[in-house]
């Protein structure tokens, strides 16, 4: 193998697992010894930074640090991330005078954008320091978008809600809430300088079946039915509700049910238990409030008796795979299953819909209707229009239309300047020795053993009679600073000099996972073996380093690297070192 | 902050042996020694041998004297006997523990000064004695605990690193184990555990007085680029005279090792000892022919290692006294004391 390039920004960004992960790339471990610190405030606004809506996502993030997250792989659990950043949240001090300051002077640039969810949030929060007007456009009355509408007040109480989303509106937006763009040519013929669409997935799918026709009263499809407790034109549900799903939006729709007078909640879907979409924090969330999920039941019709729905009838299947190893459902030839109720809420997907944007302007849609995008610079077809979020890419989650709107407001930034939108800025990453003293770095690498920390909830006796009373408490400064030693600080990389190693083995003894070999170079696929633990993990890199007077080289397997610097603190020579590496994505600012 | 304890967690596809542990339930406690000493990696090379062959922990005693060398013990097995004897009365220690108990595997542990200089004629009598063990030499060539001396292993014209030169030619505890007739004699380099770990393991099969001198270099106070015992000069000029791969007993031989096998030696407890093709021709069954390799590579300024002689059909100090087969330790007052009428008998043949 060649010798690594530690000077390539990614290398050892991928090593940060849980950064890497993260759509926004938020940095992590930076922020959580931050939280270990009590620093509260200070882990908020690296967050705040990254990812503009701390406080919401430290409740609804999708998390998909937690699964890349080191930790699963020496032990069961990650570092509960999601939930350490909202005690970032809930115990920073007041940090208006932390944010950005806007610039009385404008540059002289009018951006619009439509939909007033995370994605154009974003975008407005990295554009208007800058010095640009911006005209945000919202359907409903209020902003938030899916944060608002499709997130249940139980998850998200509406303060920490408000609080993020004035942070933003407070900076100067020209808002225009209540007021549905009909049409992208008439907005284009205004004078905006880029236009960013933000719209989400707005339209949730029905289950057309026999019987819809009578039933529709009782039938109600899952995001708009959220959406409409959220405003509150819905405040009551049957006692016996089906919802049709196994998705996230099918939780928080059982959920709010059993909050809306529902007593007999059941989740039912086609495929298996194991199978279904949602998160697993929020089915188990979901089934410790006693809500059943029936799988491997396919609707087939709604039941209707004198014009009310009654009932609705499944068949019963079972898996099984082709040659191919795709998964059919196979019906078992059971009877079929009647499962009484008084309403059905379909929360089986969205679709994105852009009626309002005309077919002959220049802006070009694929075979699923959704725009043909860059999907770097996110701009579409039209060099002045820009997409973001679920409007962009299809329905994803608030993560990735946040990271998404830092994309498009460099490129709208880069395209005001008269710039290349293509030619992005590099990553701001900086690269430091750690060492303090002879055993003394500047982090703690003393890892706790300890497994994951449980978050706690409020009693269910109380949550299930409160649509706005948050289930989860969060945790406390000391069960946080619990939860914030399991952190394994993977951003403080191991950094290796083969030139000063005098190859005495001190770190190849010492290393507690076995990670380091001196051996004879090779192909990767025969190094990865030869290893002194074999390195199966192939997402993995083999951290290759030569100069060494034996002419053997040093191979590290970065996958199950503890980060616990015992390898530089035996190391006596110091070609092992602890450096941190910063890396933070380039945004409009850095333009 | 400082200097932390190992983590516990380990790699997931860490191998378990035959007796359900993995490598790391053979550590001790966190080193204490320099980082970079030559007897961490001898620990280790330990751990490793000992966890390839399924040694049960509670069957092993670990003797040592007094120095760097001899506080290691604390660093592998912590799950074996232990003591930690007097400077340079290791020797008498390991006789006393194994007249007392024949059926443990004895590791000694010591270093240049406690074997070369203070310890030297207790070293001398335990070869003599055939004291069935693994005698370790942690051989780094200066006093590194009273901070860098010349010890008595020390080559003619090396240097501390202040500046001082051996001007006495070095005491090779090696080739004087070898003429006081040990019946395995090996030499490795700490920073070789492809080379060492198989030979400790062989070291411990080995029925009878096993020795394995290890270069071991003192990181701290002798690793400078005009010392025979440092790091550089080691990696530079060690020989093998002999390559070594080692088959536990219990380990049923299934593949046929490569051509180069050139002979295999079964030892007491039925292990196999594999001796490679090194392109030295060299045969270590043979005392004069073993010396005289050993001195005429240190003519050149290299160092012999390997498997340098072994004798697998010599009798140990037990064989030698031809005492019982039951360890002393579990003899029963019954068995030890013959009772009246015999003694009576013993007595009737003085009258």
């Amino acid at each position: 193998m060649n010798s690594t390039d530690i000077a390539d920004p990614n290398y050892f960004h991928k090593v940060v697992d849980c950064q890497w992960a993260c759509p926004a790339h938020t940095p992590v471990p930076e922020y959580i010894r931050l939280i270990a610190e009590k620093r509260y405030t200070d882990a908020y606004m690296i967050n705040w930074h990254s990812n503009v809506f701390p406080g919401i996502l430290g409740r609804t993030c999708d998390r998909p640090c937690e699964p890349a997250c080191r930790r699963v792989r020496v032990e069961e659990q990650p570092v509960a991330i999601c939930r350490l950043k909202r005690v970032a949240a809930d115990y920073k001090s007041d940090v208006k005078n932390l944010l950005p300051e806007i610039p009385k002077k404008k540059n002289g640039k009018h951006i619009a954008l439509i939909g007033a969810g995370p994605a154009s949030l974003t975008v407005a929060r990295d554009l208007l320091p800058l010095g640009y007007e911006i005209t945000l456009f919202e359907r409903d009355k209020l902003s938030g978008g899916a944060m608002r509408t499709q997130i249940p007040r139980f998850r998200l109480p509406a303060e920490v809600l408000e609080e993020e989303l004035h942070y933003i509106l407070d900076m100067g937006i020209n808002c225009r809430f209540g007021e549905e763009v009909t049409s992208m040519k008439a907005l284009l013929a205004e004078p905006y300088d880029a236009i960013f669409v933000g719209t989400g997935a707005p339209v949730g799918k029905s289950l057309d079946l026999p019987g819809h026709e009578e039933a529709a009263e009782n039938i109600h499809t899952g995001i708009e039915w959220l959406a409409s407790v959220a405003f509150e034109h819905i405040d009551k549900i049957g006692k016996r509700v089906l919802v049709l799903g196994g998705g996230n939006t099918a939780m928080d729709c059982c959920r709010t049910s059993k909050r809306l007078g529902g007593e007999e909640v059941s989740v039912v879907v086609r495929s298996g238990f194991d199978e279904m979409k949602a998160s697993p924090w929020e089915i188990e969330d979901a089934m410790n409030e006693d809500i059943p999920v029936l799988n491997f039941h396919v609707p087939k019709r709604y039941l209707v008796e004198d014009g009310k729905l009654v009932a609705m009838e499944f068949e019963k299947v079972r898996k099984e795979y082709d040659e191919n190893g795709r998964r059919l459902l196979i019906p078992t030839g059971e009877d079929p299953v009647i499962l009484p109720c008084d309403d059905v809420i379909c929360a089986i997907g969205q679709d994105n819909s852009f009626p309002w944007i005309e077919r002959d302007i220049g802006i070009e849609f694929d075979k699923w209707e959704l725009p043909e995008l860059d999907k770097k610079t996110f701009r579409s077809s039209h060099e002045k229009v820009y997409f973001g979020g679920d409007a962009a890419l299809g329905p994803d989650n608030i993560i990735t239309a946040v990271a998404h709107g830092h994309d498009a407001a460099l490129s709208i930034h880069l395209q005001c300047l008269g710039q290349d939108i293509h030619e992005r800025p590099d990553p701001l990453t900086t690269l430091a020795s750690q060492k303090m003293g002879i055993h003394q770095w500047s982090y703690d690498n003393d890892i706790s053993s300890d497994v994951r920390y449980a978050v706690p909830h409020a009693a269910k006796e109380q949550t299930l009679n409160d649509l706005s009373m948050e289930v989860e408490l969060g945790f406390d400064p000391e069960l946080a600073f619990g939860e914030t030693m399991r952190c394994l600080n993977c951003d403080v990389q191991t950094v290796f000099s083969g030139p000063l190693c005098i190859e005495c083995d001190a770190c190849v003894d010492i290393c507690p996972t076995d990670c380091i070999t001196f051996t004879e170079n090779g192909e990767e696929e025969d190094l990865r073996q030869r290893l002194m633990a074999p390195a199966e993990n192939k997402e993995q890199d083999i951290y290759v380093a030569d100069g060494l007077k034996t002419n053997r080289i040093m191979a590290k397997n970065e996958d199950l690297c503890l980060h616990c610097g015992l390898c530089a603190e035996r190391c006596p020579t110091n070609a092992w070192d602890m450096q941190k590496y910063l890396f933070n994505t380039a945004k409009a600012v850095n333009a | 902050m400082s200097y932390i304890n190992k983590p516990r967690f380990h790699h997931p596809q860490l191998p378990t042996n035959e007796i359900g542990l993995t490598r790391r339930d053979y550590e001790g406690t966190l080193t204490t020694l320099c980082g970079g000493c030559g007897h961490d990696s001898i620990s280790a090379a330990i751990i490793q041998a000992a966890a390839d062959m399924s040694l049960e922990p509670h069957r092993v005693a670990k003797v040592s004297g007094i120095g760097c060398s001899s506080k290691i013990p604390s660093y592998f097995l912590s799950k074996s006997h232990g003591f930690n004897s007097v400077h340079g009365r290791m020797p008498s220690v390991a006789t006393g523990a194994n007249l007392a108990n024949k059926d443990l595997y004895y590791i000694g542990i010591s270093g240049d000064g406690d074997s070369a200089s203070i310890g030297l004629g207790q070293f001398c009598h335990i070869v003599r004695r055939r004291i069935n063990m693994l005698y370790m030499v942690a051989n780094n060539g200066t006093y590194g605990l009273t901070k860098g001396q010349l010890s008595a292993t020390a080559d003619l014209g090396s240097k501390t690193k202040t500046g001082e030169e051996s001007l006495y030619d070095n005491i090779d505890l090696a080739t004087l184990a070898i003429e006081l007739g040990a019946s395995f004699v090996a030499r490795s380099f700490s920073g070789d555990k492809q080379q060492l770990v198989p030979l400790i393991q062989a070291g411990l099969s080995h029925k009878g007085f096993a020795f394995i001198d290890v270069v071991s270099p003192c990181v701290t106070f002798n690793n400078t680029d005009f010392s025979t015992h440092g790091y550089k000069n080691t990696w530079e000029n060690h020989i093998a005279l002999s390559a070594v791969d080692f088959v536990p007993m219990r380990q049923e031989i299934t593949t046929s090792y490569e051509a180069g096998a050139e002979k295999e030696i079964t030892l007491h407890d039925g292990s196999v000892i594999h001796l490679h093709k090194t392109g030295n021709n060299y045969q270590p069954y043979d005392k004069e022919n073993a010396l005289h390799h050993i001195n005429a590579y240190k003519k050149e300024g290299r160092i012999a290692t390997g498997l340098l002689y072994i004798d697998p059909s010599m009798s140990d100090l037990h064989e030698v006294l031809d005492t019982v087969d039951k360890p002393f330790n579990t003899l029963s007052n019954h068995e030890l004391c013959p009772g009246n009428e015999v003694l009576m008998g013993i007595n009737e043949t003085f009258r």
